[in-house]
């Protein structure tokens, strides 16, 4: 694959390829100093991430590949995350919340991992290395806004729960970009479809049960319970962009707040129909909040 | 003005002026099942002998198997909200009273965007419930969340159109903060436990049309078979 082609290609038709990215030598590094960090088979991937930055929205549908790596890649900061937090033992999470909650939530956030490096391996393709994290959304000065992260139980708690709901969201996404791919997918392998799609459905399934258990740690409502202006309901305003459009009502066209209640009325409460209703995040909103906060862009 | 056989067609016990307020749901809906509906002008419910069935394969029959299992839901907690349990705490009745209101709200999107292409009310059967006993109770939402969770997952690839599956996705993870909320009432710690997420993966268990509704079915009147998803008799 010849990248420097493509972006040639662009400029066919886009003269202006280069301004909207950068000047054509940052493109050309942006290029290279990303691809070192990554594996050549996400190399796709970086470089559709790059042109998504351009264009505001991008029409290519992601691989089945690179959805999956993009998982693996939130799953390595959750990963991360939950080991970092239980190496620092009691001194950080109770002992009882670690015996309840925490082992089995790290557990399970290092057997997705595996499972997704394996299913991407299966596939006959490399899976992404891990990023450089900064748990302190410091981008890389271990200063950043959640600078007690690993020594306040209560950070450490805000900051699971806000991986967890904008996991749940992220995978949400994926769904539909695993559905455009079902031809492909049926065309490598005869099944591989149900698989995928099935499998990601599981993984989303397991982050909302660990959101509901870390929201009730909280002494949050386990389901994200909005209000009509502001999706986040963590008071934490530095993750607002991790829940907008959570405090969206309108479902397929209708309205939620416009069908009956459980009691009789006719009208349903803004906080009932977005706890109802989970939204999602697409991959370019979910890299654009974790990057350069959480995730340490590449120098 | 309506026909006679326009009206028989409403459901008996419609009301006017609640089917004027669905047939403006209807149209606002449009956008969410036109393609199909047009896809599927002869689909009919086929109510066999012994109850209600799915129909013809395709995305109104998982939809309307999602709509089924949300009546079912909706019901039990409305029982529970109606005739709380002895001991019951006022965190407990909160929480539970916040799921009677998703429950029903999923029941009420379903009716609205499926319209005329909607499977009828099913009646429910809780007589194997004690909903006075917090232990009866508590197993049956756990039974009902986590079958709930492990249906959507196990009919998500079935459903060919993009914002349908969406949709199911936006349902499935509510579901799955109502399973793990459940769980960690009966026992603390529970949430993610290895009868419902693979110890090894894990990944949440799906399960099928089949497996989901032979479950369902216990607590229903009114059946439901899905004889093109391999389920025909009860």
């Amino acid at each position: 694959m010849n990248l420097f082609n493509i972006i040639e290609e662009i400029e066919n038709v886009d003269p202006e390829v280069y301004g909207r990215i950068s000047e054509r030598r940052d493109v050309i590094k942006n290029i290279t100093s990303f691809g070192s960090k990554v594996a050549l088979a996400a190399m796709p991937f970086a470089v559709g991430t790059i042109f998504k930055k351009a264009y505001a929205q991008s029409t290519a549908t992601p691989s089945v590949v690179a959805i999956l790596n993009y998982a693996l890649t939130l799953e390595y900061l959750e990963s991360y995350f939950y080991n970092q937090g239980k190496a620092k033992g009691t001194a950080l999470i109770p002992a009882a919340a670690a015996t309840n909650y925490f082992n089995q939530v790290t557990t399970d956030e290092n057997n997705h991992v595996t499972f997704l490096k394996g299913v991407i391996t299966s596939l006959g393709a490399t899976p992404v290395t891990a990023p450089q994290f900064d748990l302190t959304a410091g981008g890389g000065t271990g200063s950043g806004p959640f600078a007690d992260v690993l020594t306040n139980y209560q950070t450490f708690l805000a900051v699971a729960q806000v991986f967890e709901d904008t996991g749940v969201r992220a995978y949400k996404g994926q769904a539909a970009n695993i559905l455009a791919n079902k031809a492909a997918a049926e065309g490598v392998k005869a099944g591989l479809y149900q698989t995928v799609l099935t499998a990601a459905l599981g993984i989303h399934a397991v982050e909302a049960r660990h959101a509901s258990a870390i929201r009730s740690i909280r002494g949050q409502t386990p389901w994200i319970t909005s209000t009509a202006t502001l999706g986040n309901d963590t008071g934490v305003a530095l993750v607002n962009a991790n829940y907008d459009g959570e405090q969206n009502v309108s479902q397929g066209g209708v309205d939620v707040t416009t069908l009956k209640n459980a009691t009789g009325g006719n009208t349903t409460s803004v906080a009932v129909a977005t706890a109802a209703f989970d939204e999602a995040l697409s991959m370019d909103q979910v890299l654009a909040i974790l990057s350069g906060s959480f995730i340490v862009k590449s120098a | 003005m309506k026909t006679d056989s326009q009206e028989s067609m409403l459901n008996a016990n419609m009301a006017r002026r609640s089917f004027l307020r669905y047939a403006g749901v209807g149209v606002a809906s449009v956008g969410l099942l036109a393609t199909a509906a047009s896809c599927h002008k002869d689909h009919k419910i086929n109510p066999p002998t012994n109850g209600i069935d799915l129909g013809a394969k395709g995305d109104l029959a998982i939809l309307n198997y999602a709509y089924a299992l949300e009546q079912l839901e909706a019901a039990f907690y409305l029982q529970v909200a109606a005739t709380p349990y002895s001991g019951i705490t006022s965190s407990e009745t909160a929480l539970l009273t916040d799921i009677r209101d998703h429950e029903v709200l999923h029941r009420e999107f379903f009716k609205a965007a499926l319209g005329v292409n909607a499977i009828p009310a099913l009646t429910p059967d809780f007589s194997a419930i004690n909903f006075s006993s917090r232990a009866s109770v508590l197993a049956a939402a756990a039974a009902f969340e986590d079958t709930g969770v492990s249906a959507y997952d196990g009919a998500g690839y079935l459903i060919t159109t993009p914002a349908y599956l969406l949709i199911a996705g936006k349902i499935v993870s509510v579901e799955a903060r109502h399973a793990a909320l459940i769980r960690n009432l009966v026992t603390p710690g529970s949430f993610a436990g290895a009868d419902v997420v693979d110890p090894t993966t894990s990944i949440n268990k799906a399960a099928s049309i089949a497996d989901v509704l032979k479950i369902a079915n216990m607590y229903l009147k009114t059946k439901v078979t899905a004889v093109n998803y391999g389920y025909a008799s009860v």
